[in-house]
């Protein structure tokens, strides 16, 4: 597990690598999803008051 | 030829709920594959012979690279479309790709930086294929801000397709950058004509990689037009109908 962990000497690069991807995809599912979900929220928001400026 | 597939796609209520059930036929698969990809990525295949351990970040680079390229690519086309056949829900579209695509320009910079490092003693070179992705990073800037800028969605749809269509020119600069010029990054070994340079135990979970990142792709655009489709069609009656229901 450890010389798997070491990535043969690697490690500062390859672990940072995947962390980087990984948070930016993860980023962009949170970003997707809350998008869609605002953009619901605001469409449920002017069908109760019913105001089309 | 019959158009009407055309049209109907270009309806926001019919592309809105089609997005809205093809999610979870993109993203799961998506995370199947990407979890097996890194599996074999990261585990299963040989170290490579010259850059060791290290050569392993190409499993997430290259399919980042990849998508940076295929996004924009995508987004200039449907902007593209969206100018020529006056389709609002190709804008849409377009729109949705740029946020995708400029984060796994991103991912793409930050993973090849990291790499650069241990195997070419720094993190950055004004380099041909460097220089172009990062002019890439600022295209996708360039639109985003653009749109932003521009209050009325029409307009802003107008103008940040015109800025989409002429950056595409840069997509093929970096695609063949490394072939056109002398350029310290290594060509390509998967995405050419002809056998590719690598070996099949090094290749494989590279291009599940491929195809799992452009399923996620997929997915995360599809999320990103509904929301682009619910905020350009809030006064249409669908939409009322809908969120009341």
């Amino acid at each position: 597990m450890s010389r798997f962990l070491a990535m043969g000497g690697y490690a500062g690069s390859v672990w940072p690598s995947m962390a980087l991807t990984f948070g930016i995809i993860a980023w962009n599912i949170i970003a997707a999803r809350r998008s869609l979900r605002s953009a619901l929220a605001e469409a449920r928001r002017r069908a109760r008051i019913g105001d089309d400026p | 030829m019959d158009w009407t597939w055309f049209h109907r796609f270009g309806s926001p209520p019919h592309l809105y709920r089609l997005a809205g059930t093809l999610v979870p036929w993109f993203a799961w698969p998506a995370a199947i594959l990407i979890a097996a990809g890194l599996y074999g990525g990261l585990v299963l295949a040989p170290p490579d012979y010259q850059q060791g351990d290290g050569f392993r970040i190409i499993y997430v680079h290259a399919p980042s690279a990849w998508l940076s390229l295929m996004a924009y690519t995508m987004m200039a086309v449907t902007a593209a479309i969206g100018l020529i056949w006056r389709m609002k829900a190709a804008h849409a579209v377009a729109a949705s790709c740029a946020p995708v695509g400029a984060w796994f320009t991103v991912a793409a910079l930050g993973t090849g930086m990291l790499w650069g490092k241990p195997m070419w003693g720094t993190y950055w070179a004004w380099d041909p294929r460097l220089t172009a992705e990062l002019v890439l990073l600022f295209l996708y800037l360039g639109y985003i801000g653009l749109r932003s800028a521009i209050e009325d969605p029409q307009r802003a749809d107008r103008a940040s397709a015109v800025l989409a269509i002429v950056g595409v020119i840069n997509v093929p600069i970096v695609r063949y950058s490394v072939e056109w010029w002398n350029s310290i990054h290594q060509a390509p070994s998967v995405m050419k004509f002809g056998k590719p340079s690598i070996s099949w135990p090094m290749l494989t979970p590279l291009l599940i990689m491929f195809v799992g990142f452009t399923l996620l792709f997929a997915a995360l655009v599809l999320v990103r037009v509904r929301a682009e489709i619910l905020r350009r069609e809030r006064q249409a009656r669908w939409v009322t109908e809908m969120v009341t229901q």
